[in-house]
């Protein structure tokens, strides 16, 4: 035995002989990633509606609020490629900086979410007993209420304004308001799943503090499952944003958002199908590339896939 | 004797078992009822038992894992449950421990170097900011690993290793005790026989006290000193190894070394197997008197009424500690003690260092790597496949013929 393993020594040199650098996790699962052709389509068009939302001039020089009403419902031509609608608009343009809106709120709304949720959630996975009761059954509560009526209640009784952030961060408190108890459920799953591991023990053993057991031990280990879901949120959170708008609730037509044009062009949906089919294109585009994305993003992290 | 460091009196652990929707507490599990021993520096105390029987949750209660029932854990005299916040990670610096899984007890998130420098990060006053680097890679040194993989992670190891890492995490410290929780039972026998010498390397070089616990008999006699055996949550015997591998004075202990496989075939049928009957009884409900009465062939009706102290009873050569009302000693042919037996050369390498690494330094030294292949050929050219005992085959052939 031992013979064979000295004869064998030598030709597994190149591998065991270090100093090669380290494979960790996160590079294992960049490794996957990047063989994924789903992942290089999502990213590229990620790329471009943020592109959009910052700099809308790189795409047209267009004003998207300038209304030729004498060339309203106009069909898609060499002047305005995506046509105009009812107030004369040009769709093209509206496309372009209605980016800003549904990225800001899709963003926006996922960061707050994902902060709330995971906050809650790890206190209550790793606390237990009555905190943990309590956080979840006030999750349950909101978690109970349906999101377009609790928008609803949320954006009206907040007071009206012009200014275009408030009016966006009013959506987005609406939609954090109500979409962080699923958060806060499935962090405190994977900190409950997370806790009784033996290196948790080890670090408690050694005398770590609480606070340190769970920034270097729990939430590293439990945060893939939200890093996954809060990528597929984010295109829901853009479509509730434009279902919102849709609904007139949500932001208000001054400002340019793909669900108040949605909305807009329902009235000549048989007519003028150009005008609904554009802002809708965009907005499926946007949501499919950030579930694209989560789907990639789960996969390369689950080792289970490998 | 050494001096006494590490001291448990009357441990108990119960466990509420809760019901309905109120949560109302209906009774208890009874995992650790009254279990004392007192560990000395530099020694090894063995605890084994059947699975179930409270050893994992003795070694959390020594460690200050779960807090005790009742009872007192006391270091150095020093009672450790009184103690405040600050005093328990002092004494937490003391006692250490190493976990059973090698694949649960790393985190898999942090490097080697990061697993094993963090006790110097918690308690910094150990190691000065600027050494812990070398430390780390000292301590990798001392439990046999190379000391370049200071920045791999966990899942580069193989499990052997990653139980190396474990101990290096437990004794980066310098703790005087180490409870060692079924510390191999998680890896194949050859790695198994690697990691207690190295267990063994590290107390002679460091005067650790190991809580060593196990259900592996043979290893357990291989490494203590002293062994306790458990039976459903109580110190069934106690006493120096020898005292009660050879000389058991509890009929639990004299089944549980009978049931111990004997690798000696012309040994097999030749000795007295003791078959228990029926299962191991439920911790949240014991029998009254002797915990082992249902089960023993030796039975009365003292014993379920009369609960046997764990006291001074005659072995036949002398006494040591057992809990039986009916003590004697039994020959049971047990595992043979290989401690003090050199070791074969042709087939045990007594090194602690990894086995697995040892091709790794190969490839910097250009002049060791031919001659060591031709060394291998020649051995293997000079005669491939010769038995050792040409006897023997003669008589396999034999019997094929038949």
């Amino acid at each position: 035995m031992t013979e064979a393993a000295v004869s064998e020594a030598p030709t597994s040199t190149p591998e065991g002989g270090d100093s090669a650098p380290a494979r960790s996790l996160a590079s294992d699962a960049w490794r996957t990633m990047r063989s994924n052709p789903l992942f290089w389509v999502s990213s590229v068009l990620i790329v471009i509606f943020t592109l959009m939302a910052i700099f809308p001039s790189l795409f047209t020089s267009t004003n998207p609020t300038e209304a030729i009403l004498r060339d309203a419902r106009v069909r898609p031509n060499a002047d305005a490629w995506f046509g105009r609608d009812i107030q004369g608009y040009d769709i093209y343009a509206r496309c372009i900086y209605g980016a800003r809106a549904s990225i800001l709120v899709g963003l926006l709304t996922t960061v707050f979410t994902t902060l709330v949720g995971g906050i809650v959630g790890v206190f209550a996975g790793y606390v237990g007993g009555w905190t943990d009761t309590i956080l979840s059954r006030l999750g349950d509560v909101f978690f109970a209420i349906p999101l377009l009526l609790g928008a609803v209640i949320v954006l009206v009784t907040l007071p009206a304004t012009d200014n275009y952030f408030y009016i966006v961060l009013k959506v987005v408190l609406a939609l954090v308001v109500l979409g962080w108890p699923s958060m806060a459920r499935l962090m405190r799953s994977s900190v409950i799943q997370v806790k009784p591991n033996d290196y948790v023990q080890a670090a408690r053993a050694l005398g770590a503090s609480p606070w340190r057991v769970v920034r270097s031990h729990i939430v590293p280990n439990a945060l893939a499952p939200m890093i996954v879901v809060a990528t597929i949120n984010l295109g829901a959170y853009i479509s509730a944003e434009a279902t919102l708008s849709y609904l007139g609730i949500g932001l208000q037509p001054p400002t340019v958002s793909w669900g108040v044009d949605i909305s807009a062009a329902v009235v000549g949906m048989r007519t003028t199908p150009h005008m609904l089919f554009f802002p809708s294109l965009f907005l499926s585009l946007t949501v499919l590339a950030f579930i694209m994305l989560g789907d990639v993003v789960r996969d390369a992290l689950d080792p289970k896939n490998r | 004797m050494p001096e006494v460091v590490l001291s448990a009196n009357n441990l108990v652990k119960h466990y509420p078992i809760k019901k309905g929707v109120l949560r109302r507490t209906v009774g208890h599990v009874k995992a650790v009822d009254g279990v004392s021993f007192d560990l000395h520096k530099g020694e090894t105390l063995g605890i084994v038992g059947e699975s179930g029987c409270g050893k994992s949750t003795l070694g959390r209660l020594l460690m200050r894992l779960e807090e005790p029932t009742a009872g007192t854990v006391q270091f150095e005299g020093q009672d450790w449950s009184g103690a405040s916040a600050r005093e328990t990670r002092r004494l937490r610096r003391n006692i250490q421990i190493v976990f059973q899984d090698p694949y649960t007890s790393l985190n898999p998130r942090m490097t080697v170097g990061d697993i094993i420098g963090e006790p110097l990060e918690i308690h910094p006053d150990v190691v000065p900011k600027g050494g812990r680097r070398q430390r780390v890679q000292e301590l990798l040194d001392l439990v046999g690993l190379n000391p370049e993989h200071i920045n791999r992670y966990p899942h580069q190891f193989s499990g052997g290793q990653r139980q190396r890492i474990g101990i290096a995490r437990g004794i980066a410290l310098n703790p005087k005790v180490l409870i060692c929780d079924e510390p191999v039972s998680a890896l194949d026998v050859s790695v198994q026989a690697q990691v207690v010498n190295l267990m063994e390397k590290l107390q002679d070089e460091l005067g650790l006290a190991y809580v060593f616990i196990a259900h592996d008999l043979s290893v357990v006699r291989h490494i203590s000193d002293r062994v306790g055996v458990m039976y459903l949550g109580r110190m069934a015997e106690l006493g120096e190894e020898d005292e009660v591998y050879s000389r058991p004075t509890h009929p639990y202990t004299q089944a549980l070394l009978s049931a111990v496989p004997v690798p000696d075939p012309t040994l097999r049928g030749k000795r007295e197997q003791i078959v228990l009957v029926g299962d191991v009884p439920s911790p949240a409900n014991p029998p009254s008197g002797c915990r082992f009465h249902t089960r023993c062939w030796k039975a009365q009706d003292v014993c379920s009424q009369e609960e046997p102290q764990l006291e001074m009873r005659q072995d036949g050569a002398g006494g040591h500690l057992s809990a039986c009302h009916f003590a004697e000693p039994r020959l049971v042919v047990e595992t043979v003690d290989v401690s003090d037996l050199v070791p074969d050369e042709r087939f045990v390498s007594s090194s602690t260092d990894d086995l697995d690494d040892v091709g790794s330094g190969l490839g910097h030294d250009d002049s060791l790597a031919p001659d060591d292949r031709s060394t291998v050929e020649r051995s293997s050219v000079s005669d491939p496949q010769a038995p050792a005992d040409t006897s023997r085959v003669v008589q396999d052939t034999d019997d094929q013929q038949r």
